[in-house]
């Protein structure tokens, strides 16, 4: 499991967490997240900005 | 064909350029910036030191690649003089260019606090990456760093200068921390946890003068005492760049005046990001930009788009105590219901009608911000 860091505000989505209030189950890889997913803190789409892989 | 002209590449100006693109792959686009056109997001600068990065390391991409990217022409190191609204004709440094559409992203400048003091002009204040590389030389080596203003950048900046083991004392004339943004219980909730690493607060005081000392600054506040360091920081606030638009006789108030569709009062010459205030909001945060930057793009592409202003709850990036909030939307009469939980504060705005209209979350409490934010009506 990893952590992803978004390069626009810095949320990290940890893969092993989820995002519960997103509807995203903890375990939840990133590349299983659909691509028209938005940061829920900036609003980026999943798809204009990959997330910055951090160590797990 | 004359091009669209962007002038400026903030993440308004690049962001804007990559929603265009993926609708119009050919029209010509231009892009007109003051500095250098590396790719970098704002946000990112106050907490570099504990993500670990140098200044070169925030930028993702430098002119040439972004010009590759977004098929368009970035012209650097260029600044925009005049605007002839009548011709569509814009003046770089002498030199005329012509624009079938003009988009005004200049960003805002920094507020100066009024200082006294033979070392006013060394204070430093950061709203670019250029500004940011000056702070971290002027700050390498540093063991005291002073910041005047607790607002979102200055308590961030403060928590990642914690972070990085240098000493900070926080100068506010608030009575709380982010006073503008959050009810006072939640402020002070901030000022503990940012206090619990080590800043230390001088709230309801002014900084006066800065004077060079022995080593470094010494600081003068309202109340006559004294704080020495050895960088000072200015964080009190933005204003939105309106002069080039106002001199283009474009309406301008706080911010450059653009409507829903992002047109400012001149043909075929909109306006977004910092430096814009659409139907009265001047907004310095990232998904109003977003939203924005999604809507004018659709608009540029033949296909007239009113900007939507969701619920956008601003998080604080402060590790030692987060915070997320929506403030009430300006001029709704209400008031906050408080709870001080034992690990942050949950408070909740709710209007003469008892409907929830803005919250203020820190700490434990900020888990609920999604949840919360789907109950709030649009902004716009």
């Amino acid at each position: 499991m990893t952590k992803w860091q978004c390069v626009v505000c810095g949320l990290i989505y940890d893969e092993s967490a989820g995002m519960p209030s997103e509807g995203i189950v903890p375990g939840t890889r990133w590349a299983d997240i659909p691509d028209n997913w938005a940061c829920p803190d900036c609003g980026v789409t999943k798809s204009d900005f990959e997330m910055v892989e951090i160590a797990a | 064909m004359n091009p669209i002209i962007i002038v400026g590449s903030g993440l308004s100006g690049y962001t804007l350029a990559r929603e265009f693109r993926k609708l119009d792959k050919d029209t010509p686009l231009r892009i007109i910036t003051a500095d250098d056109g590396r790719f970098y997001s704002k946000p990112m600068l106050s907490n570099a030191l504990s993500s670990g990065r140098t200044p070169d390391q925030l930028a993702t991409a430098d002119a040439a690649q972004m010009a590759a990217q977004l098929n368009t022409v970035i012209q650097t190191y260029s600044r925009v003089n005049a605007i002839d609204t009548a011709r569509h004709i814009i003046s770089v440094d002498g030199q005329e260019l012509e624009y079938a559409k003009l988009v005004l992203a200049l960003g805002a400048d920094v507020i100066k606090p009024p200082l006294k003091g033979d070392a006013a002009d060394a204070v430093i204040s950061v709203n670019d990456l250029g500004d940011y590389t000056h702070f971290r030389a002027v700050i390498a080596g540093a063991k005291h760093v002073a910041i005047i203003g607790a607002g979102l950048i200055g308590c961030e900046f403060a928590n990642d200068l914690r972070s990085a083991g240098i000493a900070v004392d926080v100068i506010s004339t608030g009575s709380a921390p982010l006073n503008r943004l959050l009810p006072e219980a939640a402020g002070h909730a901030l000022q503990e946890g940012l206090a619990h690493i080590g800043v230390n607060w001088h709230i309801d005081r002014s900084v006066t003068a800065v004077d060079r000392a022995a080593q470094g600054y010494r600081l003068t506040l309202s109340d006559g005492s004294i704080i020495e360091a050895d960088a000072v920081l200015s964080c009190v606030g933005l204003r939105p760049r309106t002069m080039l638009a106002g001199a283009a006789g474009i309406h301008t108030a706080h911010g450059i005046a653009v409507d829903r569709f992002l047109a400012t009062s001149a043909p075929d010459v909109y306006a977004m990001g910092d430096c814009a205030e659409v139907e009265g909001l001047v907004l310095f945060y990232v998904m109003p930009l977003m939203n924005a930057a999604r809507a004018l793009a659709k608009t540029l592409a033949g296909e007239p788009t009113p900007v939507v202003y969701p619920p956008m709850p601003v998080v604080v990036k402060t590790p030692a105590h987060p915070v997320a909030v929506s403030p009430p939307p300006p001029g709704v009469m209400g008031e906050w219901k408080i709870e001080v939980l034992g690990s942050g504060v949950r408070a909740l705005f709710f209007d003469a009608g008892n409907k929830l209209r803005g919250f203020a979350l820190t700490g434990t409490a900020v888990s609920e911000k999604n949840a919360l934010a789907k109950e709030l009506p649009a902004l716009l």
